[in-house]
């Protein structure tokens, strides 16, 4: 697993994507930081992380494509399947070293909250839970994107793919509220990923919703071993 | 040590692996050898547990692939056909990835350099591997598959893209690793199975159609009482001279060699000599006899004779259109 996220970490680092995901992170929350806190005298942070939430829904995908997309062109799974390494391993260290790049772009958010504690006093409660809100959610855009990236060969079919998924998910409660059936509609607004999120942005931090993005994760995470365990069956 | 039991691969309606058992000893080099298109890739596939068999069983060292796929999966090296490299990795952080990824228990270092050794990747070490040419390529892939020192070496194609100094040097290699490895090796290349392998396997659409070793291979379907004969002179004439001789069974005349110049092909009673004969008959009537071989198959005529049941490639054809073109037939 090691050897795998190592490998993967050196490859965004070689290439200019590790670069230009973190550039495009630092640029937008720096952007909204300005934009919503410092040039209106706020320090309401929340629109600044739900702008990072929608930044993160279109960017992470980039940062997940090549991740198993390469792998299946280059046919250079050949080796990691017929390595002694279980799949759960390999996945997870895929998963992990996309997630590190990603949280090397939002650990700035972090920073942002230091900077504006010179100029006022800041309720860190709000602050703290939208940070892990937003690490939750980019595990999710994470894991799904590796998911539709082991669907296919192609770096870009994988990235619209993720995109599309990641709004979809995103747009769960949006969906839920127009269906008319009730319990369709209760149990899309059970599973609803930006209701979990809202819930941290308010400062609680919730146990359940912890569980809750954990769990979609392994379950993304789980949904790639089965596709790459499928090949070897088909 | 490799066993394969009644290994079967469908894709859909298609069957590319049929039924197929085999064995491959330690300390043996078992050759793989078929057409394109013939299975080799799929079985090799299946033996190193990238895809499954649809029925039938591997078993690596005693293990079968698919019950501890991870376990089995720890005493292969296998190089793809197409060499599964990172081209953005120098072949030094290439190695020690694989290095790792295996969990490779050796001294690091050593262990590294002792297969760059083996391999001659010394003096590119620290290139980028998508920098590298094919050969070079190849190499890499070969020496990944060295990492961990497996037992067992699962080779598809180790020599495609060499050039014939290297091919001679991965031949000489193989040979070598095959004295304490198990070692399968896949090609289509004929001279190369006959130079490295101890047996033979020969898989033609999926299904094994020969399995020795390669000499028994060539003898069981060579026979001495057949002869290939090169003579200048008219066709039909030396036809009914060939024929005349007693022992003599079947003449065929086949392709035109020269100008005047036929192959014939003559079939004598078995365990009779009849190429003195030939020579007094043919030299009576002053007929010159450019060239005359006992019809022993190489390895290539086996192989086409298996695979596509034709011994005289294509000989036996051509004599029965001269036979209706005598008769007139043709001419409609």
């Amino acid at each position: 697993m090691t050897a795998i996220m190592k490998r993967e970490l050196s490859a965004y680092f070689k290439s200019p994507i590790g670069y230009v995901f973190i550039a495009v992170s630092f640029l937008f929350s720096g952007f909204f930081f300005w934009f919503f806190t410092l040039s209106v005298g706020s320090t309401d942070v929340s629109t600044v992380f739900l702008g990072m939430f929608y930044v993160y829904m279109i960017f992470v995908p980039v940062l997940t494509m090549r991740l198993m997309a390469d792998e299946n062109k280059q046919r250079t799974d050949q080796l990691l399947l017929t390595a002694p390494v279980g799949l759960m391993r390999l996945v997870a260290g895929k998963f992990l070293s996309a997630y590190c790049v990603f949280m090397l772009g939002d650990i700035v958010m972090l920073i942002y909250g230091v900077v504006m504690s010179f100029f006022a006093s800041v309720n860190w409660a709000i602050i703290l839970g939208n940070f892990c809100a937003l690490a939750l959610i980019g595990a999710v855009f994470v894991s799904a994107g590796l998911f539709v990236s082991t669907l296919t060969e192609s770096q870009m079919v994988a990235a619209i793919g993720s995109i599309a998924l990641n709004v979809a998910l995103a747009l769960i409660n949006v969906i839920s509220s127009v269906i008319p059936v009730q319990f369709i509609s209760d149990a899309l607004r059970g599973i609803s990923v930006f209701d979990r999120y809202y819930e941290f942005t308010t400062g609680i931090f919730s146990l359940s919703g912890v569980i809750f993005f954990i769990s979609v994760v392994v379950v993304f995470m789980f949904l790639t071993v089965r596709v790459l365990e499928r090949r070897r069956w088909a | 040590m490799i066993e394969v039991r009644h290994l079967t691969k469908s894709y859909g309606p298609k069957k590319a692996v049929n039924d197929i058992s085999f064995t491959a000893e330690e300390g043996q080099v078992l050759g793989f050898l078929g057409p394109n298109g013939a299975g080799k890739s799929t079985t090799m596939n299946i033996l190193t547990g990238y895809i499954s068999s649809t029925e039938g069983q591997a078993f690596i060292n005693g293990v079968d692939i698919l019950e501890d796929p991870i376990k089995a999966k720890s005493f292969i090296g296998y190089l793809p056909e197409q060499p599964p490299l990172y081209f953005d990795m120098t072949v030094d952080e290439y190695l020690s990835f694989v290095y790792s990824l295996k969990k490779c228990k050796l001294p690091k270092k050593s262990h590294l350099n002792e297969i760059c050794d083996i391999v001659k990747l010394g003096d590119v070490r620290g290139r980028l591997i998508k920098n590298l040419s094919k050969g070079y390529k190849q190499r890499v892939g070969f020496a990944q598959a060295l990492v961990g020192n497996p037992k067992v070496l699962i080779l598809d194609e180790p020599t495609v893209g060499l050039d014939p100094k290297q091919i001679i040097e991965i031949r000489t290699l193989i040979k070598r690793l095959g004295k304490n490895h198990t070692v399968i090796l896949s090609s289509h290349i004929l001279p190369e199975v006959q130079a490295v392998c101890d047996r033979i396997v020969v898989i033609n659409k999926g299904r094994i159609v020969a399995n020795d070793n390669a000499d028994t291979l060539a003898r069981n379907l060579s026979a001495d009482h057949k002869l290939v004969l090169h003579i200048e002179g008219g066709s039909d004439e030396i036809k009914k001279i060939l024929t005349s001789i007693g022992d003599v069974e079947r003449v065929f005349v086949g392709r035109q060699v020269d100008e005047r110049v036929y192959e014939y092909h003559v079939e004598a009673k078995e365990g009779v000599d009849v190429r003195r004969d030939i020579f007094k008959k043919l030299a009576a009537r002053n007929y010159p006899i450019l060239l005359m071989r006992s019809n022993e198959l190489s390895l290539e005529e086996v192989f086409l004779k298996l695979t596509t049941g034709d011994e005289y490639g294509g000989a036996e054809k051509l004599e029965t259109k001269f036979d209706r073109m005598e008769k007139g037939e043709e001419s409609k």
